[in-house]
């Protein structure tokens, strides 16, 4: 049974998965795909094109396959049932096994603990070298040669600022998730759900089962913001159930739903005690006089997702907003470059597993040096034009409320890493005259710190009114000198 | 009871035997495989960093290695990112003041 309207609904993209022969292109073995990310974007393009006869290197930062929507807890913790953190379990059975045999057969190479910080592209014949730093300090240097790429690099949370929001006990909802899937923790035992998204409700709904007492579940969007859209969300019955049911399930946990409404601060002296809840009015605005105190030990707050791009970036692939531009075989601009998941616009796993079925065939089949037939993936294609439908409708019911920056007071740290208040940001475009993202960030010093903007771009750009920029950050992760100054000389692994 | 269930309980876990690690010279029982912000978070730990500017605690935020919120200093290495460095026996781990190399410096983080 699905029930997140950011699952898979079907399956079919990795049906494939053992059928080795068939589509196999015997004589091309031996070109290699470097796929990058291995969350369901990652390990469905890696599955496709390892069936279809290339050669992949499965590159991961994390230890272990599955990404943010599989995150599977540490071997040693030893989950009798750790599906009980999951939904789409099966899906995830496929995935799994189909990449256990694809390594046993050796199609498949998997680097697990590599943060890659760079792709270069050498020219047209060496193609691509993909340099990663391993470890439990990630300085080991590592690189690995490709023919061709995959980036399924994902996304990260986004939160908008407000006062108290960092205070210790204040995590992103996917945090929230990722420690709990992850880690088998909890950081408390009171929590408070918050922002706005679907992603709310898997989390409200994990932490409530993991023994957390969910004190309230606060979404900016409305009942009414739903219904407008009813007739586009109607169309997609099957996600409609999937809403339906985490909301079901918090009813019987008894969590407070309270719509159209949003947490407007966070009090505690060093360390998260309560938060202010408040109702909003039709336009966004606080209603006056609706605030409400809830005690609570844990914040998780998110206001979406944003799409890792940085590696893109950093090999010059066109982005179309915030996400990787692609065509309709997932090619980005870039010769040789694939993108796929939430690093081409978020809309949940299901999505992420078409885009990757999609992207590894059609990298199999121009490595070996077809030109790829699009009826091979015609089911995929069906079920991404369905998915990025529903998303659209989703993202105009829970966009960011309007107007939270009217209650981001002068004091709020908007740039967490280098502690810039919103009155420096304010003042470097009311008096200092900045009027574009990059010169708030050069007077105020507003994402130069260690995330290089990835927490405070989106809280910036609110705050100036000025456009979000595309970072052009020169690499994907910190990187020690001493790496850098070797990179030139490093031999690949492989 | 819902209040005393746990996420180990939640997925039936069968960890292996707790190994020890030390939080600023106290001992911390720490599950195989768990990060140390895991491990720190089931400690009670919810912050492990003063910020540079104004000394602000801080923890985990992102969870998955973007915000470098939950920087720590492990065995005298400071700057790892507790949300994905694994907690492993024996470990010295160190709330963070400031950039944690200016210890020494500021006469701070000699805890007794
Ligand atoms: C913290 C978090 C938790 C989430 N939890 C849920 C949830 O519980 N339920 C739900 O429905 N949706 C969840 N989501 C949404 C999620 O993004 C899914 O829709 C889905 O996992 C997207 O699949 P993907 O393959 O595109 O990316 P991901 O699953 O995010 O996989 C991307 C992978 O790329 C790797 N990666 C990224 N950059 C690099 C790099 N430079 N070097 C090496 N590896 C790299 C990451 O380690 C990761 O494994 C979560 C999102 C986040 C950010
Ligand atoms: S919590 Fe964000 S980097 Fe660790």
């Amino acid at each position: 049974m699905s029930r997140n309207p950011y699952e898979a609904s079907d399956v079919h993209d990795v049906h494939d998965v053992h059928d080795v022969h068939e589509d196999a292109d015997g004589g091309a073995a031996g070109r290699s795909l470097a796929v990058i990310g291995a969350g369901p974007a990652g390990l469905a393009a890696a599955l496709a094109a390892a069936v279809r006869g290339s050669r992949v290197t499965l590159i991961d930062a994390g230890t272990q396959a599955g990404g943010q929507f599989y995150r599977q807890p540490a071997e040693e913790l030893g989950a009798r049932r750790p599906q009980a953190l999951h939904h789409q379990w099966r899906t995830w059975e496929r995935l799994r096994d189909g990449l256990a045999d694809q390594i046993a057969t050796g199609r498949i190479i998997h680097l697990t603990d590599h943060h890659v910080w760079c792709v270069e592209r050498l020219d047209e014949a060496s193609g691509f070298l993909v340099h990663a730093l391993r470890g439990p300090a990630q300085e080991d240097p590592s690189v690995v040669r490709a023919d061709a790429v995959v980036l399924a690099t994902g996304a990260y949370e986004k939160v908008l600022p407000f006062p108290g929001w960092t205070l210790p006990g204040v995590i992103t909802a996917g945090g929230a998730q990722a420690m709990l899937k992850g880690g088998l923790v909890l950081q408390g035992r009171t929590a408070v759900v918050a922002g706005t998204g679907p992603l709310l409700l898997p989390v409200a709904a994990g932490l409530a089962a993991a023994g957390a007492e969910v004190a309230a579940l606060v979404e900016s969007a409305g009942a009414q913001d739903v219904a407008r859209h009813a007739r586009n969300l109607a169309a997609h019955p099957d996600k409609l159930v999937d809403g339906a049911g985490y909301v079901a399930e918090l009813m019987r946990r008894r969590v407070r739903l309270k719509a159209r409404h949003a947490v407007v601060a966070a009090h505690g002296d060093g360390v998260l005690e309560a938060v202010t809840v408040a109702a909003l009015d039709r336009d966004g605005r606080v209603a006056p006089g609706s605030e409400q105190v809830i005690r609570c030990d844990t914040l998780a707050v998110g206001h979406g997702l944003l799409p890792h791009t940085d590696l893109a970036e950093t090999i010059g692939c066109r982005l179309e907003g915030p996400a990787v531009a692609v065509d309709d075989e997932q090619r980005t601009d870039v010769h040789g470059v694939w993108a796929a998941g939430e690093a081409t616009g978020v809309g949940g796993a299901a999505l992420s597993l078409a885009e990757g079925h999609i992207a590894g065939c059609s990298a199999a089949a121009r490595l070996a040096g077809r030109e790829p037939d699009p009826r091979a993936w015609e089911e995929a294609a069906k079920s991404r034009a369905r998915s990025r439908e529903f998303i659209a409708s989703l993202d105009a019911v829970f966009a960011p409320r309007a107007h939270w920056a009217e209650q981001v007071t002068d004091d709020t740290v908007v740039c967490r890493c280098e502690e810039v208040p919103a009155s420096a940001i304010r003042e470097a475009v009311g008096e200092l005259g900045a009027t574009d993202a990059r010169t708030v960030k050069l007077l105020t010093r507003a994402g130069m710190g260690w995330c290089q903007g990835r927490m405070c771009g989106p809280a910036v750009a609110g705050l100036t009114g000025c456009e979000p920029v595309p970072s052009r950050r020169p690499f994907a992760r910190p990187v020690p000198l001493g790496v850098l100054a070797r990179a030139g000389e490093d031999l690949p692994d492989e | 009871m819902n209040s005393k269930r746990t996420p180990l309980d939640l997925v039936r876990a069968e960890p292996e035997p707790a190994h020890t690690a030390t939080f600023d010279g106290t001992q911390l029982a720490v599950l195989p495989g768990q990060t140390v912000a895991a491990a720190l978070w089931s400690a009670g730990v919810t912050a492990w960093r003063t910020t540079r500017g104004t000394g602000e605690p801080r923890g985990v935020f992102c969870g998955i290695g973007v915000c470098f919120d939950c920087l720590v200093t492990v065995n005298g290495r400071p700057n790892q990112r507790a949300c994905l460095v694994r907690a492993e026996p024996g470990d010295d781990i160190r709330t963070q003041h400031g950039t944690g190399h200016d210890d020494s410096a500021e006469g701070r983080g000699h805890e007794s």
